[in-house]
């Protein structure tokens, strides 16, 4: 298919851009492929390259002739186009419409996308699990890598290479595979190297109604445990959606099966509630003309909140378990795609500190995220203006950024990247011209080829032109446990992202500048201050040196 | 001390919120202005001091298996929940302690009490240090429009207001007297804030006695006067800050608003403020928020909401964005009134002077700024405190929501204060303190009657000598001139959990920004000291590089008071002797002259004395 195809008419003139806090545009408006380009074709005004991939929506209104186009993105910001000729913005809707809603993904803008910078580190290779498996094997013998799932027919969503138990064998697992909700049966999510106890993570077991039991599957978990300790099972829902999802197949451990676990249920919502609650909250931050106590009220009721603070109360448990109990933990939701990679990536947060570094956050990510199945396609294929039949949309991953913003705030100064590294990653989960949040799977990403036919976003990242937009000038690397509050005065609204248009961020821009000219200012005095020191401790030495030849 | 029934009682344990954490035994001890509580583990000692004064109820709660709690609520938003193990302890602490957080008697209070070892000339100076008067002179008073004027001196025209007042240049005295006869409680129309690149006035008073008919002529005269004392605009604004229907209910009274038909070119304008009543319920409201057991975040949102107060803020600032809107984009005058003009005029008129003017977001700024529009024009901050047991119906956070509405502005533009959120709180809390005579009594009249000058001290000061903790690293003095247009949505409001929450530790950041940035401009300010003094050195050794010398010059001796050394020249300890008496001889002899016993030979080998 061409794209020519879909652009019933590629350029008009005349077209004006309204943005909140900027001043308006004029000037041409062309649609290619991908683009949505205007530009005033003057110097030093902007230009808007917009993806189409990133239009969530679109809406069109007429005034006479004069058509205006409001285009909804998935980075939450919303701009209007006024239109001349009632044809052209016809036209141009249509086409919008067209080419936001491509359906292959191989006609995705990844695919089109050549970098204008040389990569220097190639971020398809930067996090291989050999190489975490490395440092696992520095610490303990206790595991093993296998190869189990090498065609993906134990585990569709599973990379395959997963981390096991050494004494449990390749046999063994596909059993416990298929005694778990898509084959994801439990393997090793974090290794607690203070005290040795584990994090593991799988997806519901498959008791049924009739109590089904696996003996391999409570082998395999209980190889975990050392003699004599006990160990936590961390279900993210409720024991009523847990029962009721026994009727459909899955369950959860029964105590009497693994009597050495004890199984506690915390209320993380289904993704499809989570997208519901990210459409409500949205529109709470964008209507202007709310009374406070509307406000106040439809921010409650979004439950957006109340979200992030199941899912750090969760991570927090699970933290709490391994660091201060000194027990071994298992996570799982239903699918063990969603909330279970919330709690296990947020609780490594809370409990490395490598994590808290760029590299080691993008690990985390590459790890916790892609590798081990979240399905980035599906669940960001539509944001908050989505206007369609839900799919399986859900704002799962900006949960999780969003909890991960909570502890930043809470600890400025461990943290060695600063919020607008966790907003880019936002947006480029949900549009993005690299290839590394496309399909859902490892499998997936294979059969599309992505690493030889589009460009990592981390081998953009990881260049030092880039990361320093993203580094914490705060940073001090502090290798405790961190603690978040998650009492409900401490758990603030993410403005960066959800107020980010709705406000001028002018006084916060020159504010962050202030820092960092506080902080650059007084490591440059401080290097002065040294040198002058050592130049004047040289001339009292040569002075001494004369001294003594008298 | 005759009200300490028992000065101390051990065993008793000091419960916290979290019941994951333990509370361990600790002693209460009951001093004259003091409540402390000292938890005592092996090697740690931990001293929590409540001032009486900061109280603000004591409960006793039933009986329980484990013991007898007392509740103590303190007006810093500290709550004490206390488990004593004898039933007769709890109820001794608890009569002493009424007695003692509710005096009778001004001559009670803690301020009366209290020295910081200062003479009597630092005690003047410090009462001298903000004077309402320069800052008169600092707007450009007097001037073609605008006088001062001593006209309520003896407190006669209006006893709640200053004794020196900003008055329309050449208003009659049968006019200031007139309108004053026609305002509540004799409070007329005088300067708050003179704008000097507009000429543009902010005014204030009380609500005129029109009741549903009556007029007055010379205070027609003296908005009129007010109007013309500003070339630049047709029209005056008459501000009425609260909601329509209470001041149509206080015309019933025989008071009420003004009345556009008798006033030439007034514009009227009402602004939906609460009353005391309402604000202090809602504060009420908000505190049972703050102090719920591990709420849900549902329970915390729609009780936030319930409170009301974050609507209430947004209402004083609307207000106060209001005024500066009219006097800097219209250039038109403003008259403000609430119904006495003592609450909502003083934090609408107060935060629309900070909107305008830099000056007030600086450090003494925002002290003489309290000190003018609080203090002299008579908010009752003894009543509204609760200083002494009064009348509990007094009391109102009035004061508290016009530091939050700072607090809210600070948030919005991180660099245009010079202080930082510590200094708000800190002065909330001597407000009620009583520590210090400022906060105490009703107007100048009382506090001169009370002869407050004479037997308390002044806190400004006490937090002037402070001030490095109060002050904000991100400031920028080159933003100053800007007058502030915040965004009053909503959503733009925050709930003030470093005050309401402030005792709660655990719900505050763990590490602190704000710290972390105070210790590094610390650090640059001892850097660049160090910096300027090693370059000097440098500098002068740069000079004598090739000079090496000949000998010690330890013989050489200078007198203590000699300005060198007391300048303290030599702070980096490694700098050697030698290079110490280098440079004072350089310093006192610069290389080109030798006339001073100090001889340097050609090839700059040898330096001696003569």
């Amino acid at each position: 298919m061409e794209f020519a195809e879909l652009i019933k008419t590629p350029r008009v003139d005349g077209v004006v851009l309204h943005r909140p806090f900027m001043p308006t545009v004029e000037g041409t408006l062309c649609l290619t492929g991908h683009h949505l380009i205007l530009s005033s074709r003057q110097d030093n005004t902007e230009e808007l390259w917009l993806l189409h991939a990133n239009i969530d929506s679109t809406e069109k209104r007429f005034v006479g002739s004069l058509g205006t186009i409001i285009v909804k993105c998935k980075d939450l910001r919303v701009i209007q186009l006024d239109i001349p000729g009632m044809e052209e913005c016809l036209n141009i809707a249509s086409s919008i419409e067209a080419l936001s809603t491509l359906d292959s993904v191989s006609l995705m803008y990844p695919f089109f996308y050549r970098p204008l910078f040389e990569v220097i580190e190639d971020g398809w290779q930067s996090f291989a699990p050999e190489e975490s498996f490395r440092d696992l094997e520095s610490m303990t013998d206790e595991w093993r890598l296998s190869e189990v799932n090498k065609d993906f027919s134990v585990c569709p969503s599973y990379p395959s290479l997963l981390t096991v138990p050494k004494d449990i064998d390749d046999e063994s697992l596909c059993k416990a595979a298929s005694f778990r909700h898509g084959g994801r049966f439990p393997v090793l999510s974090y290794y607690h190297k203070k005290n040795g106890m584990v994090m593991m993570r799988a997806a519901q077991p498959l008791t049924g109604t009739n109590g089904r039991r696996c003996k391999e599957d409570e082998k395999l978990i209980n190889a975990t445990l050392c003699a004599g300790k006990r160990g936590y099972i961390i279900d993210t829902r409720t024991i009523a959606v847990a029962q009721q999802a026994k009727a459909r197949g899955g369950g959860f451990e029964q105590e009497a099966n693994y009597p050495q676990w004890r199984r506690i249920h915390k209320a993380i919502e289904r993704s499809n509630v989570l997208q519901d609650s990210l459409i409500k909250l949205v529109e709470a931050c964008n209507d202007q003309s709310h009374s406070m106590d509307r406000w106040l009220s439809k921010l409650e009721a979004s439950n957006w909140q109340s979200n992030v603070k199941e899912i750090l109360t969760t991570a927090c448990l699970a933290a709490q378990c391994i660091d201060r109990e000194g027990a071994s933990v298992l996570v799982h939701g239903t699918e063990g795609t969603d909330s279970t990679l919330q709690v296990t990536s947020l609780a490594q947060i809370i409990l490395d500190p490598a994590c808290r570094t760029i590299r080691g956050f993008e690990a985390l990510i590459e790890r916790e995220w892609l590798q081990a199945g979240h399905p980035f396609h599906q669940r960001c294929a539509q944001s908050a203006y989505s206007n369609g039949k839900p799919r399986s949309e859900a704002p799962v991953f900006l949960l999780f950024l969003d909890c991960v913003w909570q502890i930043l705030r809470q600890f400025p100064c461990s943290f060695q990247f600063n919020e607008n590294l966790l907003i880019m990653l936002f947006e480029h989960a949900y549009t993005s011209q690299f290839g590394t949040f496309l399909g859902n799977c490892v499998a997936e990403r294979g059969k599309l080829q992505l690493s030889q036919k589009t460009v990592s976003l981390w081998s953009w990242v990881n260049r030092p032109q880039e990361l320093e937009r993203f580094l914490n000038p705060l940073y001090e690397p502090n290798n405790l446990v961190i603690w978040p509050s998650v009492a409900p005065q401490s758990l603030l609204l993410w403005e960066g992202v959800f107020l980010r248009w709705n406000r001028s961020t002018k006084c916060l821009d020159e504010a962050y500048q202030e820092m960092v000219h506080i902080i650059e200012y007084n490591k440059e005095l401080q290097n002065k201050v040294n040198s002058l020191r050592r130049q004047l401790a040289q001339l009292e030495t040569e002075d001494k040196m004369v001294a003594d030849l008298k | 001390m005759e009200h300490i029934i028992t000065p101390k009682v051990e065993y008793v344990k000091l419960l916290n919120r979290y019941p994951e954490k333990k509370s361990v035994l600790g002693t209460l001890y009951l001093t004259a202005t003091h409540l402390i509580y000292v938890e005592q583990t092996n090697n740690t000692r931990k001293e929590t001091w409540v001032l009486h004064h900061h109280i603000m109820s004591v409960e006793k709660l039933p009986l329980t298996a484990s013991g007898c709690p007392l509740l103590i609520r303190c007006k810093t938003f500290q709550l004490l929940h206390l488990l004593f193990q004898r039933e007769r302890d709890c109820q001794d602490v608890y009569q002493s302690l009424l007695r003692l957080f509710q005096p009778v008697k001004e001559e009670e209070l803690y301020a009366f009490l209290y020295n910081p070892h200062q003479n009597e000339e630092d005690r003047r100076q410090g009462w001298e240090f903000i004077n309402v008067a320069n800052d008169f002179s600092r707007m450009g008073l007097s001037n073609d429009y605008w006088e001062i004027s001593h006209l309520n001196k003896n407190y006669e025209i209006c006893s709640t207001y200053p004794s020196i007042l900003g008055l329309p240049k050449n208003v009659s005295v049968a006019t200031v007297t007139g309108s004053a006869k026609f305002r509540s409680r004799g409070r007329l129309p005088v300067l708050s804030y003179f704008h000097k690149d507009t000429k543009a006035a902010i005014c204030r008073c009380s609500q005129p006695l029109s009741g549903l008919t009556s007029r007055c002529v010379e205070d027609e005269q003296m908005l009129q006067a007010i109007s013309q004392a500003n070339s630049n605009c047709p029209f005056i604004y008459v501000v009425d800050t609260r909601p329509k229907l209470n001041a149509m209910a206080n015309r019933a009274a025989g008071k009420g608003y003004e009345n556009e038909d008798n006033y030439s070119n007034i514009r009227f304008q009402f602004q939906g403020i609460e009353n005391i009543h309402v604000m202090r319920n809602s504060l009420q409201k908000l505190l049972e928020v703050c102090s719920m057991k591990s709420p849900s975040m549902s329970d915390y949102l729609t009780g936030l909401e319930n409170s009301g107060w974050l609507r209430h803020i947004k209402s004083v600032m609307d207000a106060g964005v209001f005024l500066a809107k009219a006097v800097c984009e219209e250039r038109a005058s403003v008259l403000v009134h609430c119904s006495d003009g003592w609450d909502r005029t003083a934090q609408v008129c107060s935060l629309s002077c900070i909107l305008l003017d830099p000056y007030y977001r600086t450090i003494k700024g925002l002290m003489v700024l309290i000190e003018k529009e609080w203090i002299s024009f008579g908010h009752k901050f003894s009543h509204r405190c609760g200083h002494l047991d009064t009348d509990p119906k007094e009391v109102s956070p009035v004061f508290t929501q016009f530091l939050e509405c700072v607090w809210q502005l600070s948030e919005q533009f991180p660099c245009v204060f010079e202080f930082n959120e510590r200094y708000l709180i800190e002065i909330h809390n001597q407000v009620y303190a009583c520590q210090y005579g400022n906060f105490i009594g009703n107007c100048q009249k009382e506090r001169l009657e009370m002869r407050l000058h004479e037997k308390t001290f002044s806190l400004w000061p006490h937090l002037l000598k402070n001030q490095h903790l109060y002050r904000n690293p991100l400031y920028r003095r080159s933003l100053e001139c800007t007058v502030l247009r915040p965004s009053t949505l909503p959503l733009h409001f925050k709930f003030w959990c470093g005050m309401y929450n402030y005792y709660d530790r655990g719900m505050h950041p763990k590490q602190s920004v704000l710290d972390q940035l105070l210790s590094l401009t610390q650090k640059q300010v001892e850097g660049e000291r160090t910096m300027t003094e090693l370059q000097r050195v440098r500098g002068v050794v740069g000079v004598v590089d090739f000079v090496r010398v000949e000998r010690y010059l330890t013989d050489m001796t200078l007198s203590p008071s000699h300005p060198f050394t007391a300048a303290g020249c030599c702070r980096w300890k490694r700098a050697s002797q030698t290079l110490r008496f280098q440079i004072t001889l350089l310093e006192l002899n610069p290389p080109s002259s030798k006339s001073r016993g100090i001889h340097f030979l050609p090839n700059g080998i040898s330096i001696t004395l003569s």
